[in-house]
Formats: C-alpha cells, structure tokens, sequence
C-alpha cells in the first residue's frame, strides 16, 4: 500500500512539471500577444489604412502602401508557389508512390522546407534582381513563392497518402482513368487538408522579413508597378523601428500587429475548416 | 451452358511470390460462383484478376488468360477503363465517394454516357431501386453518402456498381463488414441481380455460399481444388480437402 501512495504522489507531482512546462510554453504567446497589443493598439486609426507611409520627422501617415505590397506579393508568390506545390505533392503521392526517384524528392523537398530564409532572398537576388538590375516586386514575389512551394508539397502528399487507397480503387473499379480517380474522388476527400496546407503556407510568407530584403526593398511611397521596389510590410516595420522618429516607431508596432493578426486569423481559420470537415 | 469468363491456367504473383498456381475455371453466365476456402488461399486474389485490379500496384502481374466473351483481358493493350466498366466490382468495406448521394450514383454515369437531366434522375432512381435503398433515400438525395449506416453504404456502392450497367458483378466479401439484417438485405438483392448480371462472390461465410450460389468453388493454398454446383459441394464434395473445409476441421 505505502508504494501505491507513493507512485500516487509521484504521479502527482510529475503531472504538476508537466502543467508548469505546458504554462511556461503557452505564457510566451500570450506575452508576445500582449506586448504587440499594448504597444500596437495606440497607432491603430483609420489612417494607417488610408495614408501611405510618411517621411520621418513628420506626424501622422500610415501603412497603406505597405499593406498594398505585402498583399500583392503574397497573392503573388501564392499564386506561383501553391498550384506548383499540388501538383508536385500530387506526383510524390499518386502517380509517384512506387516510383524510386520519391524518396530522393521527398528528401529534397524537406531540406528546402529548412533552408534559412535569407538564402533564399540571396538566391532570388542572383537570379532576378541582379539580370534585372533593379529591386522589384516581381523578385519579391518569386522568393515567397520559393518558401511556399515546399510547405505545400508537402501538406499536399501527407493529405492525400491519408485517403485510403480503397476509395481509389472503388474509382478505378468503376473504370474511371487514374486522372480523373486523382481529380474526382482523392482531391474532394483531401479537399480540407489540402486548403489548410495553402492556408498555412500564406500564413507562413504573411511575416517573411528576410526574402522581401534583398528582392524588394522597400518604397516610401505608393507604387504598383511590380517591376520595380514595392513597400511591404515587414521590411517597412524593419526599417521605421531602427529610426529614432516616434512616429515610425509607432507606425512600426502597429505594422507588427497586423500581420499578427493577419497570420494568427489565418491559422485558426486553417484549424477551423480542416477541423470542421473531419470530425463529421 | 454459356461461359462468360473462361479462365485458363493462371498463375498469379505478388513480387516473386507465387499466389495462385495455374487456375483453370469458368464463370457461367447469369449464375452466382461462390468462391470459399481459408485465409491466404488466393480467392481474393483470383477476383481482383478478373477485373485487373492489380493493374494499379506495380509489382503484381499475371500469366495465362482470361478470357471474357471469348477476348483474353489479360493481353497488354486492353483497355481497362471500359473493362472495369463492363465487370465491376463491391468491396469489402463499403466505400462511398465523398459526395452527396445522388453524385455518388451520377458519378460513373456521367463518365460513360450523355444524359440529360432527368435521364440522368431515372437512372439514379432505378439504380438505387434496385439497390433496395430508394425508399431510404428518396427524401436526402442531397445528403453526403458517409452520412449512411455501413448497410446502406454497402447498398449505395451496390446502386452506383450496377447504375452503369456493367456484364459481371464481382463481390469480394461484400457482407462481412455488416451486421445479420444488412447481410440478409444484400443477399436477396444478389438473388434479384443474377437474372440480370453474372456474379462471383468471395465470402467466408460457407452458409452463406451455399444460399445464394449455383456454382461454389473452394481453393486452397492458391491452388483450385474443387468446383462444382454448390448442392454437390456442400454434401458430397469429391475431395477430402473440400470435405475438411467444409466441416470445419481447418480454415
């Protein structure tokens, strides 16, 4: 009896670690949250939506032109990144199961999925910017692409390797071409981890600093031309934070806030729709 | 008496695996063959050859030939979506496509056939009729095809196997996912079908066989031991494997 009480006791006090260990991990969130709150919320008037950034020394402005970049560039780099990514999960998980070449694939894919962001925004600068001789959103774009297509081949083959392979071959039993068994059936049943891999992947670029660096720049005033340096929103929020102006400083938490916001919506959302679609 | 399917000395494997060792048996036409025996013995299998299931994993391949309505299937150039469309096939688990049920149905005939809107309804509706499951559903064609019990899945794929209007109906296991009143369900719908279509059942259930086939085959091993009509089989069976089998000394 007396070791019973005590493997009680010891289970007691293990299970209190582990609750101080979950606290301490979850409190880094909600100080993040709380710092970015308090410091962000001051700054936050219609302005920053309607007003382009505004140069230093001078009262009031606000992010519109950044905001307008990193939404484009997103899109953008989205936009390249997310169909190439499906279509390359597509091949590891279907027409590529047993081929031997997947498992190389597989391996590269994830050392990519790793590689250091700023190699990345080195790389695009070597192949876009520097034959263009100019910063450009076009650059910009391409790099985010470069970080989405990985994150989304891989979403991609682990959502659809989880369809079971006996609704494939009820499609194929019925005589439909593996194409159409891919389209029809394994896309619709991975349909929900499929979008939340792309939901994830934006969220992932939304706060990418160091691709925009060497690829973008930034502008101080509002431009769509995509040929050219394109304001954003990270690279903006570097740039007015290290500056001794108040104004910047305020604009740069407020700056830091949206995309907060911004990437923590997309993830719940992400959560939300993979979630509501399985627990049927 | 017609064979629909003439199958001649096939082997089959899995890798360098040798699983059935030169079958030799026919499928008559618009009767049930009931295919028995224990776990591993290759009838599975022999079913997934006929419609060349094993096409879709490397690896697996067959020699010999298959002969349905004179035509060896097994020939490199067949065309295997028109043949799955002509012998089809229910599985073991019931596997409804992640749509509505009246999708699940319209499926299969939209790939094959042209229809207008309200052949296209007919069709659903006389498919799912057949299927024992209209009454059911008649109300919530719009409902997702998972939202059925396994029984009425298992019917759903029934209704959408037949709506396209295939020559043979394999069933590898069709009931052992499903309770007595669905399996009972699933059996009489089989008796109604065979006027129409040629069927081969794999079951373990032998009292099963012996209820709703004509023909019974037994195979052991990967090897064809005994094929025969079912009456015969299950009361003077020839070999004493069979006879073993049958009451339940092994398998």
């Amino acid at each position: 009896m007396a070791s019973y009480t005590a493997r009680r006791r010891n289970s007691t006090f293990v299970m209190g670690l582990c609750l101080v260990a979950t606290g301490i991990g979850v409190a880094w969130l909600f100080l993040i949250l709380y710092s970015l709150l308090v410091n962000g919320i001051p700054g936050l008037t219609p302005a920053v939506f309607t007003e382009m950034t505004p140069p230093p020394g001078e009262h009031g402005g606000g992010l519109l032109n950044a905001i307008y970049g990193s939404l484009v560039m997103t899109i953008i780099g989205v936009g390249i990144g997310a169909p190439i990514g499906i279509l390359a999960g597509t091949y590891l998980a279907e027409y590529g199961r047993h081929s031997k070449i997947t498992p190389v694939i597989r391996f590269i894919n994830d050392i990519l999925l790793s590689a250091p962001s700023i190699i990345i925004g080195l790389f695009v600068y070597g192949a876009v910017v520097v034959p263009m001789r100019s910063f450009s959103a076009v650059a910009g774009s391409i790099a985010l692409a470069v970080i989405v297509i990985p994150v989304v081949v891989r979403t991609t083959e682990d959502m659809l390797l989880l369809v079971p392979n006996t609704l494939r071959e009820a499609a194929s039993a019925l005589g439909l071409p593996r194409s159409l068994v891919i389209r029809r059936v394994a896309y619709r049943a991975a349909r929900a981890g499929l979008i939340t891999g792309v939901l994830l992947a934006i969220a992932r670029v939304g706060g990418e600093t160091a691709p925009l660096l060497f690829t973008v720049l930034s502008n101080q005033f509002w431009s769509v031309n995509l040929l050219k340096p394109m304001a954003n929103l990270p690279v903006t929020i570097n740039n007015f934070i290290n500056n001794p102006d108040a104004n910047w400083k305020q604009l740069a938490w407020t700056g830091a806030l949206l995309i907060t916001v911004a990437v923590l919506s997309l993830n719940i959302t992400a959560r939300f729709f993979g979630a509501s679609k399985d627990g049927r | 008496m017609l064979e629909k399917i003439s199958v001649k000395n096939l082997k089959f494997f899995y890798g360098a695996n040798l699983a059935l060792k030169g079958i030799n048996i026919p499928l008559y036409a618009n009767k049930v063959t009931a295919f028995i025996g224990p776990s591993g013995c290759g009838k599975s299998t022999l079913l997934r050859v006929l419609n060349r299931m094993y096409d879709l994993y490397p690896g697996q391949h067959a020699e010999g030939e298959v002969n349905f309505d004179g035509r060896n299937i097994l020939h490199a150039g067949e065309d295997l979506n028109l043949l799955r469309a002509r012998i089809g096939m229910v599985f073991q688990k019931p596997t409804p496509f992640p749509m509505t049920i009246y999708d699940n149905i319209a499926f299969g005939l939209k790939l094959y056939e042209n229809l207008s809107k309200s052949e296209l309804d007919g069709r659903v509706e006389d498919s799912l009729k057949r299927a024992a499951l209209w009454n059911e559903v008649k109300d919530k064609l719009g409902a997702n095809g998972l939202s059925l019990s396994g029984g009425q899945q298992q019917r759903l794929c029934i209704a959408r196997t037949v709506a396209i209007k295939p020559e043979v109906i394999l069933f590898d296991e069709p009931c052992s996912a499903l309770d007595p009143i669905s399996t009972a369900k699933i059996e009489e719908l089989i008796d109604e079908l065979k006027t129409e279509y040629t069927i081969a059942i794999v079951t373990h259930n032998m009292q099963q066989a012996a209820r709703v086939s004509e023909y019974t085959a037994f195979m052991y091993l990967g090897e064809l031991v005994e094929f025969d009509i079912t009456s015969k089989i299950f009361t003077s069976p020839t070999d004493t494997r069979t006879q073993d089998y049958i009451t339940g000394r092994f398998g």
